[in-house]
């Protein structure tokens, strides 16, 4: 509030106001009315604590790949405890951070509200999906306590089947536990959009953030069944030598690589669709202006979600696959891209004659738009099958994938984070040093990645615990950066939690966005509204709020 | 079901943040219908598997596929139709309202239910018997030396060479995985169905809330449709005897 000029934001009078006495949080006491909870807000919650359990664990690894890849000497560990290092990290983020993040959070407390509905259609089935997610979460850690696996995220076979002596069953177990709280979290989600939105809440005039949901949903529902079974392949192969995979039975491998991929490369769609979805909130809201294209940014996510299943093959290039399907699939990879242009080419037209204000969401928004479309490009080289066989396995692949799910989706998930903080908890994070967070990341970011670019181009393998020493100062640049990193991560779960008791009060609508999250109390009542709303503008029409807050000016003027 | 008071509620079953008990009926429904989906790409990727062995190794998986006995799958596939039969017909009396009826419907699904399961563990343990369960003891030795026919004095089958045999392995491991999964959701099923059967004698299905077994309907035919595809794929892949 030091510069009232530069900032949208409006707390109401810190001597007066109060955080309301009537909340979700404050409507039941003690730890069971928690765990037993219908609340779609409350169960957010739940997952938010877990999941940021779960991305300091994950983290932690990614700390220790990074201590020992500072020297070109294998000194910190050995190599098969270097593999369980990025296993661990692998399996962690990707299924038990990156794939609930935004919309077992976010997406959880907001969609209802944004639909202007109590809960979504089925409480119970949120909370087994949470409850589902957290016995997935104790598996993995069992893993790891018992010695962990060392596989890679993606289970490769025959090494996963044949030749490895760690833990793959128990983390398969655990891969499709977790599987199935994706599943239900998706398909709560669908019916909610198609059955419980409010009167007047036409498809077109829902938030860009729900249809975003309802993409990564389809997703979800369709892509993660076909990863359970492959799973449960794996580990019958593994307990039974069923031979399904085993080339000295009569197996195929490559079937297994088809399956996996078939979920796993709509997983991505999964983890950054969500975040997609808060950069359209985030940048409409601080650009006060209705977001560029509306209906071609909510067809593209669609889109995003429909390419995304017809894409698997480009991670099985190098396999001995049909050069011509190969083909095929090269050219329907830089297809997908297309829709993602749409999205950042829309948000940019969004910016453009905006009343632009640089509050901590916009500035990781900001940090989401161009290093996504770094990731994106990236992609792009991959796709293209000459450079794939040159790139694949190096670092490049991992300098891409970083790209778009740390740049782009831990950027949204913070940005979202911080955006609804008010929301969720009735408070105010402290805005100069969550700036400073934003930034710090940005810096880290760049610091550990650019680097790794340029060592995958000059061909430093991924997976590996040593390398040549002339790959020394990139990698000691990359360690650095992740230092930086985990400095810039640390300090938001700081002011955070510290936020909860000493921040300033937000009152209902601190952003002055258009939202009907922001029309209500916060944090809200167990059951959202009072009564039921009515939509009877479209989704970000700033006049209808001007007009709306007028009485209430006048009033306080 | 718990029964939570809100000013719009007229019927027990009413879940307090639906606006009328319409929108529940058909957002549970369409959950149901979402689920299914879920479960016809769960299968999907047995079925992918499927074709792409049976297009590799067609002799080995016809020579396995003989050694099921269509007279034992053809009967588990007329008992659950008529399982689904009286599973129609429990949607039917739940709709109409009577209880008696429905009581009955459902038990007739679920001891339908139970003879196909039945039946299956006969089929389950001959193979055990023979050595047909993919793993460490399987043997291949009935492919590679067929059994004389006792009439005709020569194999029942052609006799297939050792490598092909082999491959009859991935067959049986797909009998197993696909009807296992099959009897997997059955199993669960009918644990649904002892569950509602006591639901329906307490009456709660015979007053106009019949969201339950209507979609508990769509779940058993489901699994029904499953068998349909399986039955055909697994047991008569090429069934015209040995031409001599």
């Amino acid at each position: 509030m030091s510069e009232p000029d530069n900032t949208i934001l409006r707390l109401p009078d810190q001597s007066t106001a109060r955080v309301p006495k009537k909340n979700f949080i404050t409507a039941e006491d003690g730890l069971l009315s928690w765990l037993l909870t219908g609340d779609h807000k409350r169960i957010a919650m739940l997952y938010l604590i877990s999941i940021t359990v779960f991305f300091f664990i994950g983290g932690a690894f990614a700390g220790l790949i990074r201590l020992e890849l500072l020297t070109p000497q294998p000194d910190l560990v050995a190599s098969d405890t270097y593999n369980k290092f990025f296993t661990m990290h692998g399996v962690i983020m990707v299924f038990l951070f990156l794939v609930p993040s935004v919309p077992a959070t976010l997406g959880n407390f907001l969609m209802p509200i944004m639909l202007g509905a109590r809960d979504l259609a089925f409480p119970k089935i949120n909370l087994l999906s949470w409850y589902l997610y957290v016995v997935g979460g104790i598996m993995v850690l069992t893993t790891m306590v018992l010695g962990g696996v060392d596989t890679g995220w993606t289970f490769t076979t025959p090494l996963s089947t044949h030749y490895l002596n760690t833990h793959v069953v128990t983390t398969g177990l655990a891969v499709f536990v977790a599987g199935f709280s994706s599943i239900f979290t998706g398909l709560n989600f669908i019916v909610t959009i198609h059955r419980m939105r409010c009167p007047g809440m036409t498809w077109f005039r829902m938030p860009l953030f729900v249809w975003s949901h309802y993409a990564a949903s389809i997703l979800m529902v369709l892509g993660t069944p076909v990863l359970a079974i492959a799973i449960v392949l794996v580990m019958l192969e593994r307990l039974f030598g069923i031979g399904v995979f085993d080339p000295t039975k009569g197996g195929d491998p490559l079937l297994f690589q088809h399956l996996f991929w078939f979920y796993s490369h709509p997983a991505v769609y999964i983890m950054i669709l969500p975040g997609m979805g808060v950069i359209s909130e985030v940048i409409s809201t601080f650009s006060r202006k209705r977001v560029f294209g509306y209906t071609a940014v909510a067809f593209s996510s669609v889109a995003i979600a429909l390419f995304g299943f017809f894409v698997w093959e480009h991670h099985m290039f190098i396999m001995g696959v049909s050069n011509y399907s190969a083909l095929v699939f090269s050219l329907l990879t830089m297809l997908v891209a297309v829709p993602s242009a749409i999205k950042i080419f829309n948000w940019s037209f969004t910016l453009q004659q905006g009343s632009i204000t640089f509050e901590t969401p916009m500035l990781y928004a900001f940090g989401f738009m161009g290093l996504f479309t770094i990731g994106g490009l990236t992609g792009v080289y991959l796709g293209s099958l000459g450079m794939d066989i040159h790139l694949t396995e190096t670092y490049f692949i991992v300098a891409h994938f970083h790209f778009v799910m740390v740049g782009g989706m831990l950027m949204a998930f913070l940005a979202g984070v911080h955006f609804w903080w008010p929301k969720m908890t009735g408070r105010m994070y402290p805005e100069t040093l969550s700036k400073m967070a934003a930034v710090i990341t940005f810096i880290g970011f760049n610091l550990t990645f650019l680097p790794q670019f340029i060592l995958g181009y000059l061909g430093m393998p991924r997976r590996y615990h040593a390398y040549p020493p002339e790959f020394q100062i990139l990698n000691v640049l990359s360690t650095a950066g992740a230092t930086v990193l985990g400095i810039g991560y640390m300090l938001p779960i700081l002011y955070l939690a510290w936020s909860l008791k000493y921040g300033p009060v937000a009152g209902d609508n601190p952003w002055q966005a258009t939202g009907l999250e922001w029309q209500i109390q916060s944090p809200p009542l167990t059951e959202n509204f009072t009564e039921i709303p009515i939509m009877d503008h479209e989704a970000y029409d700033y006049d209808w709020l001007e007009h709306k807050t007028k009485p209430e000016v006048t009033t306080v003027g | 079901m718990e029964h939570e008071a809100h000013e719009h509620v007229y019927v027990p079953q009413h879940r307090h943040h639906f606006e009328t008990e319409q929108q529940q009926r058909e957002a549970g429904s369409f959950g149901m219908w979402l689920f299914l989906l879920t479960e016809i790409m769960f299968f999907g990727g047995l079925f992918f598997a499927y074709l792409l062995y049976r297009n590799w190794y067609y002799d080995a998986f016809v020579a396995a596929s003989n050694q099921l006995s269509v007279p034992l799958g053809g009967a588990n596939t007329a008992i659950l139709i008529t399982s689904g039969f009286f599973m129609a017909l429990a949607v039917w009396a739940a709709e109409v309202r009577k209880k008696q009826m429905l009581v009955w419907t459902l038990v007739f699904t679920t001891l339908f239910g139970i003879a196909f399961i039945g039946i299956k563990y006969v089929e389950y343990k001959e193979k055990w018997e023979k050595h047909h369960i993919p793993g460490a003891s399987f043997d291949v030795s009935e492919f590679i030396n067929p059994p004389i026919d006792a009439k005709t004095g020569k194999p029942s089958q052609n006799p297939l060479p050792p490598d092909v045999a082999q491959h009859t392995q991935i067959f049986f491991f797909l009998y197993f995985a696909m009807t296992g999964m099959h009897a997997l959701h059955m199993i669960i099923g009918i644990g649904l169905l002892f569950w509602l059967i006591g639901r329906a004698q307490r009456g709660d299905f015979s007053a106009g809330y019949v969201a339950p077994i209507e979609n508990f309907g769509l779940y058993w035919h489901f699994v029904d449709i499953v068998w349909l595809f399986l039955f055909p794929l697994l047991y008569l892949i090429n069934r015209h005897p040995l031409a001599h």
